[in-house]
This record gives structure tokens, C-alpha cells and sequence, in this order.
């Protein structure tokens, strides 16, 4: 760990009213400066590794809230983050873990025959595994509790249908990369469909490779750095294969971790070269604003949108997804309180923390509420997850979308 | 720590808002002070008032040392226990109690959060005009404690001008009710404000009642450059010379400019001396008048560049320069020692000038900014904690700069407070007399001296 960037922290406190954890205990040690001044105890050797210590480490969800308030650039999540990676490759990855990270993931086949018949889940051993290490930076509490709720699965995964090469409708402005996330493909492929027919109707040729592998994001979650760089070479090799100088992700997680690939393989200007690439759908949308206006028909809904961490925090992307909802004609859009505040899905952090999780969740729902909105509008399937669940039970008049969905929505002319 | 002293703790609070393990000790250990910090024995978290009062008491009995503490954002050291004491934090108790619209007064509980109580108050048309840059988590406890001003001060004055009642637990755990809705009360001595900017060492805030004043109806915010720092040293004496009061009056000198260009690309110059921040506000006919009047100033000053904000957008983007500063100095180097020397508003110039040659003979990097309206100057030093013959230079550097401001008919401290930090250069301020006064008091208020030992003198 790179000390400075814990010294960088001037106490200022700014920090504590954006965190989560924070905003629902009061307490210094669930707070970034204090988790940041944990840390930095362990390194100077004044603290080490305890029970508490880890516990109080572990309550972080990584959402990088702190991060966009810190006025001296310091990240908490991602230094607890760090510290965490560090324990854990001290330790070595378990075998059930290695099982998953190392030759489940990687292996988009075997991820899809693994996870096609959800039963398999349940039958072995793998379920738990699964579960602890919140593969595919999703399910947000007990799979049993999430079958019965996990939206209608494609019959098969978006990454077997969809075609390598999607034409641009009308005159072609060139020719982009589509990063299809596993969630999205294997859960939310009505999503990445709209996404990708939004993109050819604004004019982009529109490449999806079918031999692309998770993005790693999971590794980082189940701490295994190895994996995860495994993971940045392939995707950086086989993008950077196409003569493309965007690549597009409806993932608000997958954005995010190939946005770091530059950082993870540093040293490697191609690694640089592909994470300079990354945009978010709503960024090459918002740009092309012009032409998709003049497709979209008017939905006389109630909307309001949910900030993603991965989008807001990581990615610093705000204003484009509200742009995108202003462009709909008769579209009552109405602003989200804390919009950016953590829904509590944060990757594994819903089965790990369950009550802390569920306390940052009740906050969320209830700012829903508020709003009166019919459409909840997010552009994260960890978010999607977790906020499908929370609001089929405790708010089924609200309906949760991704960003592009509803976009299509527009431009079919239904609702 | 006495084990019996922290169960009977436990059982006012609560088990779970009394802390004592090693890893939560060692997060009450510090404030937003640089270079300071301490761990207490116990932090206890009371969930009401009465637990404060029970706290104390018990205290008191057990003869140990209490420390309140808001959100720790003092810049004083304020809020750490030196001795291994009780760390007492208020931020459960962050009720609003009632915003009275017939008496124009507001009462909370000290850990409402500054920006929480503007929200509330604002959404009922109605102003709460103290805003230091620490709004967003300093609580009101924090800010009743240390006096605090902010970017509104020049106008609407600091919280001490707000403060209209107190309920003060005493050291021993007795309620002191002070002032109240009333707007006149002569009935004895004016303890409400002896009892503002105590820091902690005379009693803990239980209830605090402010004054509300009406929402202003419009305001007009402008940015103006000066090729010379007398420009607009000038400038500021000028626009109050012709009796107009802005809200706001804000300065940048040179390596903050540069910094903040650099951090936030938002178009400043990099030839200048000083920048000013302006608002004014209220009547909208007045508004434009002022405005006027302060674009006739600054432009007989020779500014080389005055802007108008046409919209709420323009104005949040003037206003970024001023608002990014801190982070954009913070971010240059680890350590941040961001001090409050406030002189009278004639000395600004001279002032900054000073500064600048402090830090050149010093070999530092000291970026100045702040409220130039009311003379109260933020000299930021960017140095690196690591850097120990660095720190020590910064430290001398300081310390001529008091000195200086003492000589000029300044404070040593603006708003930040007291505290530790300070503690050395008081006696320069106020003398002997004005320490006997003090410790009187103190004696009189705390006479086990168990309240926030060690802070201010
Ligand atoms: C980035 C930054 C910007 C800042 N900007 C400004 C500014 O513009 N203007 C300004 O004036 N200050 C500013 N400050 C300083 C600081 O924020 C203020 O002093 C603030 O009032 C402290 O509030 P707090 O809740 O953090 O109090 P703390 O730091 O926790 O405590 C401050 C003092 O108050 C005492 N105290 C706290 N609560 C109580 C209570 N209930 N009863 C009795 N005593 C109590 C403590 O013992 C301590 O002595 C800034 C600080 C930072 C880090
Ligand atoms: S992490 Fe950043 S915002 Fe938080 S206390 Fe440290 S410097 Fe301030
Ligand atoms: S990452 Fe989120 S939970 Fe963790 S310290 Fe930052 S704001 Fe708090």
C-alpha cells in the first residue's frame, strides 16, 4: 500500500456525511476518515490485524461515496479495498473460491451452463461458494429467496444470441465495441439488446465479441488480484484486436473495473490505451442526443433515477442518464433525494452484512417513495438486482429499469 | 480507564454507544487538526439529553476528564482528550426541535448537522445565515462552541449573533437554561454569550435556540480579477467605504489562483494577484444598485476582468474558484495546515504581502484565501508531515505570522478557535488581565476543572 495516499487524508471530516455507514450509526470507525485512519494505524504498526479491526474494515461497501466529497483526492473504499486484497493474498484463495474465480469465470461456457438450469445452483456446494463470493457482483441476499423474484431469464444468454456484428441503421458515424457484462447478459439481456439497437439507431456499427470474458470485477471482490489481471489482458488483447476507438458497456461495474485496467496491468500502454476507451452507454448517447431525439415518442410516466456508485462515484458520470430522461417528451421526471447514496447491493456486501445492508436498502426505498415516481431508472444490474427485489416487495407500483429500456420504450412508443 | 466507570457509562448510553476497544479509541483520537492527536479512554454516544447530564455527573463524581466533540472538524485541537479522558459525542442527538415561524427562532439538539437546520429553515422561506466551510458535518454544538463564521459573516455576522437561548449542562451534570425566545433580556449577566465559543471547557450544550431572519429574495454574484493585490485590497475598503455590505466578499491571492486553475480548469488567469468572489443580496431593486455600485468601484481600481452571473448556473460557477480552493491547495501535498490570522480589513493588503514573504524566506508553499470582507485570511501551508525540517520551518513561518497580526490589530484566530493550538500565542492577545478573567471563570463554572482540560489557556 502506497502510504502517501493514506497521509493525503487531512482529517477535514468532509467525507462523513455522504457515507452510508455512516449516516446510519454516527460512528467514527463506520465513517472514511476513520477507516482511513485504521488503515493507516496497521501500517505504521500502532493496530494490527484484529477482529475488530477486520469488522469494522469489513462494514465498508466499497461504494466510493467518500471519494467524490474528499477535497484531497483520498478513496476509503478502495483503501479498505486494498488492505483487504492484501490480507487475502497473504492467505491464499480458498479451494471452492479458486474453483469459481479461476475456472468458472473466466469461461463465459461454462459460467452460462453453470448457471442456465438455476437448480445447479441449489444442489451443490457451489451455491454457497457462489453466494459468499457474490459472483457476478449481484445477488443480493439467499439465492432461494432470489429465484422466485429474478426477473424472467432470457431463454438463453444475450453472449449465445446476439449477432457479432449489428449493422448502423441510416448512415454509418463508425463503428464501436460492445463490453457485454455477464449479469446483463445471462439476467438483463432485454437491457443490452435496447442498448445495442439504440446504438445502431444513432448510427454505430456495433461489435460484440463472443469470445470476451468477465471484466474481473468479481475477483476484485473475492480479493484475488491474479485473477483479475488474467482477466484485464484478455479483454485488453481482444478489444484492442478491432479497429475501434470506443468501447461501450451498459455495466455500470464493468465500466468502472475496465476504466482501472490501465491501473491493474500498469506499465502496459495497451492496458492504457483500452481503458481510455470505456464509455458508459449514457455517455455516447448523450453525445448523439441530437439524433435520438428525434426518435423518441412521448412517455407521460413518472420517473426518477438512481445514481449507481459504479456510475456516479467511480465513473463520475451525473448529468448524462438525466439528460438522456430529459429528452423524453412528456416525461415527468422527478429528482431522487440522496440519489447517489448506495442502494446496500455493493457486490457481495448484502450477504456478508446483512443488517447494515438492509438499514442502507430501507434508506433508498423510502426516498423512492417520496418521489412518486412509476419508474425507477438505474443503469447498474447489481442495482437492478437488489432494488427489483426491495421494491416488488415493499413498493410493487414502482417499476425498476435500466437506463436503455426505457429509452427503447420511447422510441417504441410504448408504456 | 477505571473498568467500573465505563459499565456505569454503559448504563446510561447504552453498551453499544460506549466505546473502549483499542480500534474505536483510536478513531476519537484526532480532529481536523494537523499534527494533533490523543486517545481518550472512553467515547460514549448519549442517545437524549439527560444521558448528557447523567454522563457528567458521573464524571464529575469519578473525578475524570470530559472532552465533548461534535464532528471533530475544529481546526484547534478542540475536540481531543489529552488525558486519556471521556470523549462525549453529540451526533445522536441531532434533532430539530421546532422552527417557530411566529418568533423567527429555531431549536435544536447540538448535533444537528449546520447544513441539516439551513435545509429545514430554508425550505420554510426563512434564513439561518451562518455557513462555515465545514457546513455539511460540523455540528451545531461544534459551531455555538467555537463561534463560527463563515461566507455569509460579513453581512449577517457569526453564530454568536444568532445564539438567542442555551440549555448547558454544568460540569457536575446541573442544567443551566440561558436566554431564550426573547429577543431583549436584561435579567443578569449575558451568559448565553459567555458560554459561545467556550470550546467545550465550560459546560456541554444540551439545546441550542437560534434566531431565524427572513430568507433574502434575490442575490447577484460577480468574480472579479486584479492584476495587483492593492487593487483589491483597495477595492474591499472601498466597496464598505460607500456603504454597501455584500454577503459575500471573497479573495484569492496568486498560488491559490494558480492552484485552483490548475485543479479545476474553471478560467482563471494565472497573471493575477487576486481574485474577488462578491455577492450581495436581498431587495432585488437594492440588489442591482450594489452591483452596480461595486462594478464602478472595481473597475476604477483597474480590474482586469469583472464578470456577472445572468443565472442560479452561472452564479454556482463563478462561485467554484472560491469554493474548490481548499481542495485544490489540500491536494498538492499530504499535510495541509490551514490557519485564520484575521486582521482589520485596512491591513488585508499588507497582510497577504506578508504572508507571501514569510513563505519565500521559509522556502514554503503557502497559498492564501479567504474572507477579505471581514479580514479574516486562510494562509494555507502545503507541506508533508514527513518532512520534519519542512514542519518546523512552517512552524516558525506561523509564528511570525501572528506575530505580525497582533502588531497589525488583529486576532490570532478569526473562527478556527483556541484549543491547543493556539494556546501559546494567547497570552500575546490578551495579556495578563485577560487570563485572570478567564481562569476566574473557568473556577467559578468547572472548579474540578473536569471540562476540557488543557484547551485554551
Ligand atoms: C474544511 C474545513 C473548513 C472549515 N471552515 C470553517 C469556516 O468557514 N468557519 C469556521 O468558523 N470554522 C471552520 N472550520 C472549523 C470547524 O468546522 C468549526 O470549528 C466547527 O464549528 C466545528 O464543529 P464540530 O461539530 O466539528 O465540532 P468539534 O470539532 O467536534 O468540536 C469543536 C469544539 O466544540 C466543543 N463542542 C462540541 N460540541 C459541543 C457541545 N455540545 N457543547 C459544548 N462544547 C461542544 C468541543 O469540545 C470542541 O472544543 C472548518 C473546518 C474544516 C475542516
Ligand atoms: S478522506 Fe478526504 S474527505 Fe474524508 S476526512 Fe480524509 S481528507 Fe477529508
Ligand atoms: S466506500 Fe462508501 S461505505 Fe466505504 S467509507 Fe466510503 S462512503 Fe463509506
Amino acid at each position: 500500500m502506497e502510504f502517501v495516499k493514506l497521509i493525503n487524508c487531512m482529517r477535514c471530516g468532509m467525507c462523513l456525511p455522504q457515507c452510508p455507514t455512516y449516516k446510519e450509526t454516527f460512528l467514527e470507525t463506520a465513517s472514511p476518515r476513520g477507516r482511513v485512519a485504521l488503515v493507516r494505524k496497521f501500517e505504521e504498526g500502532e493496530l494490527e490485524v484484529s477482529e475488530k479491526l477486520l469488522e469494522y474494515l469489513s462494514l465498508c461497501l466499497d461504494c466510493q461515496a467518500c471519494a467524490s466529497a474528499c477535497p484531497c483526492g483520498v478513496n476509503a473504499g478502495e483503501l479498505v479495498a486494498e488492505f483487504r486484497c492484501e490480507r487475502k493474498s497473504e492467505q491464499g484463495l480458498g479451494t471452492m473460491e479458486s474453483l469459481v474465480l479461476r475456472k468458472l469465470l473466466p469461461h463465459p461456457d461454462r459460467l452460462e451452463a453453470a448457471t442456465a438450469p438455476l437448480r445447479l445452483y441449489q444442489a451443490s456446494g457451489l451455491q454457497k461458494t457462489v453466494r459468499a463470493l457474490g459472483l457476478l457482483k449481484m445477488f443480493p441476499s439467499s439465492l432461494q429467496r432470489m429465484e422466485g423474484l429474478l426477473p424472467a431469464l432470457p431463454k438463453a444468454p444475450l453472449r449465445q444470441t446476439i449477432e457479432e456484428v449489428t449493422p448502423a441503421r441510416g448512415t454509418e458515424k463508425g463503428t464501436v465495441g460492445f463490453f457485454l457484462g455477464c449479469v446483463m447478459s445471462l439476467i438483463f439481456s432485454e437491457a443490452s439488446l435496447a442498448t445495442v439497437a439504440l446504438l445502431s439507431a444513432v448510427g454505430y456499427r456495433v461489435i460484440t465479441p463472443k469470445t470476451q470474458k468477465c471484466c474481473g470485477a468479481p475477483n476484485m471482490l473475492g480479493h484475488d488480484m491474479d485473477g483479475l489481471k488474467d482477466a484485464a489482458r484478455f479483454n485488453t488483447d481482444l478489444f484492442n484486436s478491432f479497429e475501434v476507438d470506443t468501447v461501450v458497456t451498459d455495466c455500470g461495474g464493468c465500466g468502472a473495473e475496465l476504466k482501472k485496467y490501465g491501473h491493474h496491468l500498469a506499465g502496459d500502454p495497451e492496458a492504457e490505451r483500452f481503458s481510455s476507451k470505456i464509455r458508459d452507454i449514457s455517455q455516447i448517447l448523450a453525445a448523439e442526443s441530437e439524433t435520438l431525439q428525434t426518435m423518441l415518442k412521448p412517455l407521460p410516466v413518472a420517473v426518477t433515477y438512481h445514481d449507481a456508485c459504479h456510475i456516479a462515484h467511480c465513473q463520475g458520470i451525473r448529468s448524462e442518464p438525466r439528460q438522456l430522461l430529459g429528452l423524453i417528451p412528456q416525461l415527468d421526471y422527478r429528482e431522487l433525494p440522496e440519489a447517489d447514496a448506495c442502494c446496500g447491493s455493493a457486490g457481495t456486501y448484502n450477504i456478508e452484512k446483512p443488517e447494515m445492508s438492509d438499514r442502507v436498502l430501507s434508506r433508498k426505498v423510502e426516498n423512492i417513495r417520496k418521489t412518486g415516481a412509476q419508474y425507477l431508472v438505474t443503469g447498474n444490474p447489481g442495482c437492478l438486482l437488489q432494488l427489483k427485489k426491495a421494491l416488488s416487495e415493499q413498493l410493487p407500483e414502482v417499476k425498476v429499469i435500466h437506463l436503455t429500456e426505457l429509452l427503447q420504450m420511447s422510441v417504441d412508443g410504448r408504456y | 480507564m477505571d473498568k467500573q466507570l465505563i459499565k456505569s457509562l454503559a448504563q446510561v448510553v447504552g453498551e453499544q454507544y460506549t466505546l473502549a476497544d483499542r480500534e474505536s479509541l483510536a478513531c476519537y483520537g484526532y480532529d481536523s487538526t494537523p499534527e494533533l492527536e490523543s486517545r481518550p479512554g472512553v467515547v460514549v454516544l448519549p442517545g437524549n439529553q439527560e444521558e448528557i447530564g447523567k454522563v457528567l455527573a458521573l464524571c464529575h463524581g469519578a473525578g475524570v476528564r470530559v472532552t465533548p466533540r461534535g464532528s471533530g472538524t475544529n481546526l484547534s485541537g478542540g475536540s481531543i482528550s489529552f488525558d486519556g479522558g471521556v470523549i462525549l459525542q453529540t451526533s445522536r442527538l441531532n434533532r430539530i426541535i421546532e422552527i417557530d415561524e411566529e418568533n423567527l427562532t429555531a431549536t435544536v439538539e447540538p448535533g444537528v448537522v449546520t447544513s441539516a437546520l439551513h435545509r429545514e429553515v430554508e425550505a420554510k422561506g426563512l434564513f439561518y445565515p451562518p455557513d462555515p466551510g465545514s457546513m455539511n458535518i460540523s455540528t451545531m454544538g461544534g459551531n455555538v462552541a467555537e463561534n463560527s463564521g463563515g461566507l455569509r459573516g460579513l453581512k449577517y455576522g457569526v453564530t454568536a449573533d444568532y445564539v438567542m437561548g442555551l440549555k448547558t449542562f454544568l460540569a457536575d451534570g446541573e442544567l443551566l437554561k440561558t436566554g431564550g425566545k426573547v429577543v431583549k433580556d436584561v435579567a443578569g449577566y449575558n451568559l448565553n454569550q459567555l458560554l459561545v465559543s467556550s470550546e467545550g471547557t465550560l459546560g456541554v450544550f444540551s439545546e441550542i435556540t437560534v434566531k431565524l431572519i427572513p430568507k433574502p429574495q434575490c442575490k447577484k454574484t460577480m468574480l472579479v480579477h486584479f492584476p495587483q493585490l492593492e487593487q483589491a485590497a483597495l477595492t474591499v475598503s472601498q466597496i464598505i467605504a460607500a456603504r454597501i455590505i455584500p454577503a459575500t466578499l471573497e479573495f484569492l491571492d496568486r498560488v491559490t489562483i494558480k492552484c485552483v486553475e490548475d485543479y479545476a480548469h474553471v478560467g482563471l488567469p494565472l497573471d493575477v494577484d487576486a481574485v474577488l468572489l462578491i455577492e450581495v443580496d436581498g431587495h432585488p431593486a437594492v440588489v442591482e444598485e450594489e452591483a452596480a455600485g461595486i462594478r464602478a468601484i472595481c473597475e476604477r481600481q483597474g480590474c482586469s476582468f469583472f464578470q456577472t452571473a445572468a443565472t442560479a448556473d452561472e452564479a454556482l460557477k463563478l462561485a467554484t474558484a472560491r469554493r474548490v480552493a481548499l481542495s485544490a491547495l489540500a491536494r498538492l501535498r499530504p499535510t495541509t495546515i490551514l490557519e485564520d490570522a484575521t486582521v482589520p480589513r485596512s491591513a488585508i493588503a499588507p497582510m497577504v504581502k506578508l504572508i507571501q514573504e514569510t513563505a519565500r524566506k521559509y522556502d514554503l508553499t503557502i497559498g492564501t484565501f479567504g474572507h477579505a470582507g471581514d479580514g479574516n485570511l486562510h494562509p494555507t501551508c502545503l507541506t508533508d508531515e514527513r518532512n520534519r525540517d519542512e514542519i518546523e520551518r512552517a512552524h516558525r513561518a506561523f509564528a511570525e505570522i501572528f506575530e505580525a497580526t497582533i502588531a497589525m490589530g488583529g486576532t490570532i484566530t478569526g473562527e478556527h478557535g483556541v484549543g491547543v493550538a493556539k494556546k501559546k500565542y494567547l497570552p500575546l492577545l490578551v495579556g495578563n488581565a485577560g487570563l485572570r478573567v478567564m481562569r476566574g471563570i473557568k473556577g467559578a463554572l468547572d472548579p474540578n476543572g473536569i471540562l476540557n482540560p488543557g484547551k485554551i489557556f
